[in-house]
């Protein structure tokens, strides 16, 4: 695919590691905010290539593993509802809520589709008028405005049969949060390249000069994340803490107005939970006043949900960058993609996912030596 | 009750011949499946007679029995079956009738056997229109002619409308293993060649691009294909074939998973070497998948003795299902029963067992 | 949270009052909501993300791009200065002399 492809040369990527490595003379720990960008490091075994003096620390920017525990559930009970269709990304089908996940539900009889797009649910609530049709709206600002677009045209083409259950997070109040932590060891960010294609860097100047970390937008293919992270690392040698794109071909300093202009519009900023790490304050969305009749936790009075973590799951310290999963005694025991206890398991992205997924070979191979 | 039948344009019949059935006159009229097509009476012995059997064509023994007695030439018998249950059952390309031959010919070829015969067994859902049914026996037929297959017995069973899915199709077939054929799961060795029959990925991103919530245009079509003829050219080279495997649900990934644990080996594969056509490469991006664990239709996985390899690959080169057959990768002592890839970038990755179906993904 | 694959708008059209578009990723085409890239036309390349285009690709930032990826070493060795070319990539200012080895506390 054009524009893709080219960004993952081997020869390009082996001058880039090269340039890395020559820069490098501390140990610094950069911490990838996107887990987007975390399934790319791991599934290109980039974290393999880097010098030993580069650790990168996975972030939480994994909307499926931080949506709270206690909205799955709500999710679930609404799923198993009759006459309720149940949309949402495929990503969120295995994600365990207390005793259930949407898969189980839909076994069970309830109505769970997988859409690409939001769109596409608000289209089966046209062609099912009976039916009361639920959108699951998870995501960081990238997917924002699709949602948002979706709930404006419900209203606009007056489709009442249409919900969007809401559960969108924010990256910088999640960037300061890590900051603001006593155990936080992160020297230096990746900010989430598509993130900023919507959102700008207008909010990485004031976080990267209050905590004195380079901030470096970061797209997702393999040259993308080795551009990163050497720009990264150029910084910390040089003892500079800036704001810096290099993910220009897709990110302008302004962002994306349009799209602003109707999250501003659809959305207002909340608190939010995160799961595993906990109330991070203005760090969610919610819809505003006007559209809050599409909201479903408003539509579908979901009550007197009791939330029960697995007791061993320490998804929240992987999420926050404080153990690495196999740090974890439960990893690859109890906790499995199979059997996850956690989100960090069952997202694709999830760092003990993707460890798991990706890394058992030098996991066997370190334990066979210990 | 099922919503409205395809588009039947394209369609090789004209759809089954009504005239002369003792079916009542309201389904002359609007020829859909009713309960007492499973019965096993006069409507069934019709529906075999006026549908199934015109629509299989030659491939189809005309004396329909309970069971079909079949001469077996020497050699041990090869015994495989399949349901099929694919949505939509018409996709670019084929349909569920292609998949249902080839996929149980393949399954018998996966031993090394020359399929025989198989059986067709047919769970119809009440409502569903004749012609459809007509079509899918259709391709079957054409199917099983091209594979050189006959298919000797069947069975209808119909269920109220809304307790099944259309049309669920279930193959068992039959073949010989020649004497001296040895392939099995368990028999890949440290040291074995990995070969790819051809391109990966294909029939999964075809049915994909037209399943409900999803579609994309593409113009990639389902690669089903019959392939005993690429295993008997194989075996034909006298090299020692250890283990073939098909890789349908669950893709390359998934077989090369079944094989390093059934034989206790390790197994390494180059990602620059697999074989991804560009259109399978760009959907698979936009839907977030890995090619690997795709499903195929129309491809095999083969462990060959090192020494026997080259001729193996040549021989599958100059065969039509195998013409872009390439080494992928090799067997290992080291980490028994666990896939390892070696990733564009020169690093690795483990390439794990997939756990179910593989769906798209936002992040 | 980003899985957003670049593609080529082909043609342009209205539903419902949104600005749609049929595009095209190397072969596979879909319909994606093009409302947010209210100056795009046929032939320009959309970043798209779940059915949406979420930013204009801006093609000669990505060559531009690629080509300085393929001088990185080239020009180290023609001036030298490995932290000047990135300060002058990064629009600032270039430090005084290389930093000193050894970590730096966690910025606060």
């Amino acid at each position: 695919m054009k524009y893709l492809d080219e960004f993952s040369n081997p020869e390009l990527a082996q001058k880039l590691l090269e340039q890395i490595d020559a820069a490098t003379t501390g140990r610094w720990a950069i911490m990838e905010v996107c887990g987007g960008q975390t399934h790319s490091i791991i599934r290109h075994g980039i974290d393999q290539l880097l010098p030993d003096g580069i650790e990168l620390i996975h972030g939480p920017g994994c909307p499926v593993c931080v949506t709270p525990l206690e909205l799955i559930d709500k999710a679930l009970e609404i799923a198993a509802r009759p006459g309720v269709i149940f949309c949402s990304f495929g990503d969120m089908l295995r994600v365990p809520g207390s005793t259930d996940d949407l898969f189980r539900i839909k076994s069970a009889g309830g109505d769970v589709r997988v859409v690409y797009s939001p769109l596409d649910a608000l289209n089966l609530a046209r062609d099912n008028p009976d039916r009361e049709v639920v959108f699951f709206g998870i995501g960081f600002e990238t997917t924002a405005p699709a949602n948002a677009m979706t709930v404006y045209q419900a209203q606009r083409l007056g489709v009442r049969n249409f919900s969007l259950l809401v559960s969108h997070v924010l990256v910088p109040p999640a960037v300061a949060a890590i900051m603001e932590s006593p155990t936080c060891r992160v020297q230096a960010f990746l900010a989430a390249g598509h993130v900023c294609s919507v959102m700008g860097t207008a909010e990485y100047p004031p976080l990267a000069e209050k905590y004195s970390v380079p901030i470096v937008v970061t797209g997702f293919e393999p040259l993308d994340i080795l551009e990163g992270i050497r720009r990264t690392v150029l910084q910390l040698e040089q003892g500079r803490h800036e704001p810096e794109n290099a993910y220009p071909r897709a990110v302008r300093d302004e962002g994306n107005p349009a799209a602003m202009a109707m999250l501003r519009d659809v959305f207002d900023v909340t608190d939010r939970t995160w799961r595993g790490i906990g109330m991070i304050p203005g760090s969610g969305w919610r819809l505003s006043e006007r559209y809050r009749e599409f909201d479903a936790e408003a539509r579908f009075d979901v009550g007197g949900i009791n939330t029960a973590e697995s007791e061993i799951c320490r998804s929240g310290e992987v999420l926050q960058g404080l153990i690495k999963p196999h740090e974890c005694a439960a990893f690859g025991k109890e906790c499995t993609p199979r059997n996850p206890l956690g989100a960090t398991m069952v997202s694709s992205e999830g760092a003990c996912a993707a460890y798991y997924l990706y890394r058992r070979l030098e996991l066997q191979e370190a334990g066979a030596h210990a | 009750m099922p919503d409205a039948a395809p588009d039947l344009e394209g369609a090789r019949v004209d759809g089954p011949d009504f005239e002369g059935w003792v079916c009542p006159l309201p389904l002359r009229d609007s020829p859909t499946v009713v309960m007492g097509h499973g019965g096993g009476g006069a409507m069934s012995a019709e529906l075999v007679e006026h549908l199934f059997l015109p629509s299989f064509g030659a491939a189809a023994d005309a004396g329909m029995g309970d069971s079909a007695v079949l001469d077996v030439a020497g050699g041990r018998l090869a015994f495989s079956t399949d349901s099929y249950v694919v949505r939509p059952m018409f996709f670019p390309g084929g349909s569920i009738g292609d998949l249902a031959v080839n996929g149980t010919v393949n399954d018998l070829a996966m031993s090394g056997a020359r399929p025989l015969a198989l059986s067709t067994a047919f769970i119809l859902e009440e409502g569903t229109p004749l012609a459809e049914v007509a079509r899918v026996a259709e391709t079957m037929g054409v199917a099983a002619s091209i594979a050189g297959v006959r298919l000797v017995t069947g069975d209808t069973k119909v269920v109220d409308a809304g307790h099944g899915d259309r049309v669920y199709v279930n193959t068992a077939g039959v073949g010989v293993v020649p004497d001296g054929v040895d392939v099995r799961p368990d028999r890949a060795r440290p040291g074995d060649v990995v070969i790819v029959s051809g391109d990966i990925g294909v029939h999964g991103v075809a049915v994909l691009s037209c399943r409900e919530g999803l579609e994309f245009g593409t113009t990639v079509e389902t690669d089903s294909a019959a392939l005993h003829g690429l295993v008997a050219a194989m075996l034909a080279t006298g090299g020692d074939v250890r283990v073939l495997r098909d890789p349908t649900r669950g893709g390359v990934a998934a077989s090369l998973n079944e094989i390093a644990g059934s034989s206790g080996v390790g197994v390494e594969i180059t990602e620059r070497h697999l074989p991804i056509p560009q259109p399978v490469a760009d959907a698979c991006s936009l839907l977030g998948l890995d090619p690997l664990y795709v499903a195929n239709e129309g491809k095999l996985v083969a462990f060959v003795a090192p020494d026997d390899a080259e001729q193996v690959l040549e021989a599958m080169r100059g065969h039509e299902h195998g013409k872009g057959a390439v080494v992928v990768g090799s067997c290992v002592e080291a980490h028994a029963g666990m896939v390892v890839a070696r990733t564009g970038l020169g690093g690795t990755r483990v390439v794990d067992m997939p756990l179910g179906e593989q769906l798209p993904r936002i992040c | 949270m980003c899985l957003a694959v670049p593609g080529r708008v082909l043609a342009l059209s209205e539903k419902d009052g949104t600005t749609m578009a049929e595009v095209d990723f190397g072969g596979v085409r879909k319909d994606v909501c093009c409302q947010y890239v209210p100056d795009v036309r046929t032939g320009d390349y959309v970043m798209v993300h779940v059915g949406f285009a979420i930013q204009m690709l801006d093609e000669e930032s990505a060559l531009r791009t690629l080509e300085e990826f393929e001088h990185l070493g080239v020009l180290e060795e023609e001036f030298g200065d490995q932290f000047a070319l990135a300060a002058q990539q990064a629009g600032v200012e270039a430090p005084a002399a290389a930093a000193g080895n050894g970590t730096r506390g966690a910025g606060r």
